[in-house]
């Protein structure tokens, strides 16, 4: 993370933007190559056409979870875990992260809980977590939870932290009360940082949810639909699900998350400065 | 005088706070093994998790499967690094690429690792060899598109002064691009080994390997080893630590701070 503070640069302007239309015709020039070389493999006869199906078996596969919405429940059960865990790492991480950027103590406290902590991968906490609270729901929000909160008790932290000393203090002299100047000054200050941290966390949730889906087996989700597939040998139902689950990622970062920055940060003048 | 015991109490504080909380949380976690009415097989005291710590060093299986961990990590991650840094420089240095590849990357990255888990299976099987391409393609999307940023973020005009001096393509490359890149790339490789470490150890646990950290964690769920699973748990915090603040910040100083890309 330092290191992308500390090199922006003017690198934006290095070209000349090239033309929208070069760029996009380029674009579906190497997705159709893409495809391609992947067909070409499918049919090659090097690996069974059940583990390697054609483009065709997968587009089918696809077609056929639509029916019924049976996709849609399935990528909307992941969805609700996520969104679950995430409010609950909220709950437990900006609160926590404030204090920790606030107080002396309580960061001198905090910091070597959360620096043991932190570098623990939270899918190696399933096992466990399955025996502590058996397999299923319960388990994989766990694990959601645990994935969430570290990224974004980090980033809150550090954004409370490196409030400009000057602003907090032209605060004080002008007669601010101490919830003054946390709302108006604290507050918006460290909302980049904040803002960059629930993106890294939405990014590890999504990777801890898939896991746990895997791993701790509840009744439906993305990764269960992976899962059921391997048993049975539907690499097609597989690739199609992967699909879907980079479709949603894609759509997270796109829409959700760049569009939310725009919003906020960019209008109020203040650029996040920490990156993936 | 006055300004020194302040410092010395400061410092007082930064040890005793946190060993206060520490030394907390260990004896709330005493308190609800002993005393928690939860079966002490589910919910171990910390003696025994310290017992089961010194009966896998003692025997050998703590550091085979540290080894093996490692030695998975080190692979994937030099393949994704080898992989990533290439496709990232191309695509940062050649617009073609850039145009050409962007869309599949971009459609690619957010897709977590693991949930090709049970595909790579399918194609390869069993045990190492999914395991390291595993861990390796779900590192090597960071490590593309920071090393992708870092070249397109050099200065141009360092590019023209170069090109105006007589420099030829690949002199440019490895005395302009290459180093001034080079911050990008070393966050992108943090990031890269930091995502490869945490799919690693879920990967061990699907690919059902040899030996591993994830492995032992996963294998004894079955025999309901609660001890042994929390001391590799910690193991595993452990690493993750070390590979993230001793190995990267090492490689940072000696060569961006010492090349002064970058304040220490």
């Amino acid at each position: 993370m330092t290191a992308s503070v500390l090199c922006e640069r003017d690198g934006a302007a290095v070209r000349t933007t090239p033309n929208r239309r070069r760029r996009a015709v380029r674009g579906t020039l190497g997705i159709v190559a893409f495809l391609a070389i992947y067909e070409a493999f499918a049919r090659s006869g090097m690996f069974s056409t059940a583990i390697t199906p054609p483009l065709e078996t997968i587009a089918a596969a696809f077609v056929s979870s639509l029916a019924g919405g049976y996709i849609f429940l399935q990528a909307g059960a992941t969805l609700l875990r996520v969104a679950i865990g995430m409010t609950f790492a909220l709950i437990i991480a900006v609160p926590l992260g404030m204090l920790m950027g606030r107080h002396r103590l309580a960061e001198r406290a905090l910091a070597p809980l959360v620096s043991i902590l932190m570098p623990i991968p939270s899918l190696a906490w399933v096992p466990l977590i399955v025996l502590w609270f058996g397999i299923g729901n319960t388990a994989t929000i766990l694990v959601v939870v645990y994935a969430a909160a570290f990224p974004l008790l980090f980033n809150v932290w550090t954004g409370v932290r490196t409030v400009n000393q000057v602003w907090v203090r032209a605060a004080v002299v002008m007669g601010a009360s101490r919830a003054c100047v946390f709302r108006q000054v604290i507050l918006p200050a460290a909302l980049p940082y904040v803002i960059t941290g629930v993106r890294l966390a939405f990014g590890r949730a999504w990777i801890a949810v898939i896991g746990g889906e895997l791993l701790a087996s509840p009744e439906t989700g993305l990764g269960k639909v992976i899962f059921d597939a391997n048993e049975y040998l539907n690499a097609d139902v597989m690739l199609s699900a992967l699909v879907v689950i980079g479709m949603i990622g894609l759509f997270f970062e796109r829409m959700v998350f760049n569009r939310l920055e725009r919003v906020t940060v960019e209008r109020w003048g203040m650029t996040a400065k920490s990156g993936r | 005088m006055m300004r020194r015991a302040l410092r010395m109490r400061d410092r007082a504080v930064g040890v005793v706070a946190p060993a206060v909380l520490i030394v907390a949380c260990a004896l709330a976690w005493e308190a609800v093994a002993r005393y928690g009415n939860f079966p002490p097989k589910l919910v171990p005291d910390l003696p025994t998790i310290a017992g089961a710590f010194l009966r896998l060093l003692e025997s050998g299986t703590l550091a085979a499967a540290t080894g093996a961990t490692l030695a998975r990590l080190g692979a994937g991650f030099a393949l994704a690094a080898a992989f990533g840094v290439s496709v990232g420089v191309l695509m940062g240095r050649y617009p073609f690429v850039e145009d050409t590849l962007l869309p599949i990357v971009s459609f690619l990255y957010p897709i977590p690792g693991i949930a090709y888990a049970p595909l790579f299976v399918m194609w390869f099987g069993l045990g190492d060899l999914p395991s390291i391409l595993l861990v390796g393609v779900s590192a090597s999307f960071t490590i593309i598109i920071n090393a992708w940023k870092g070249v397109r973020a050099v200065r141009p005009i360092w590019l023209r002064s170069a090109h105006m001096m007589g420099a030829n393509e690949r002199t440019i490359f490895t005395k302009v691009i290459l180093p001034a890149a080079l911050p990008y790339v070393l966050t992108g490789l943090r990031l890269g080994l930091a995502s490869a470490w945490r799919i690693l150890v879920a990967v061990e646990m699907l690919m059902s390997v040899q030996q591993g950290l994830g492995w032992l964690i996963f294998g004894s769920q079955q025999f309901l080893n609660t001890d042994v699973m929390l001391a590799t748990i910690a193991v595993i915090g452990a690493i993750g630590m070390l590979l993230e603040k001793q190995l990267f910040e090492r490689i940072e100083r000696y060569t961006l701070v010492r090349w002064g890309m970058m304040t220490a």
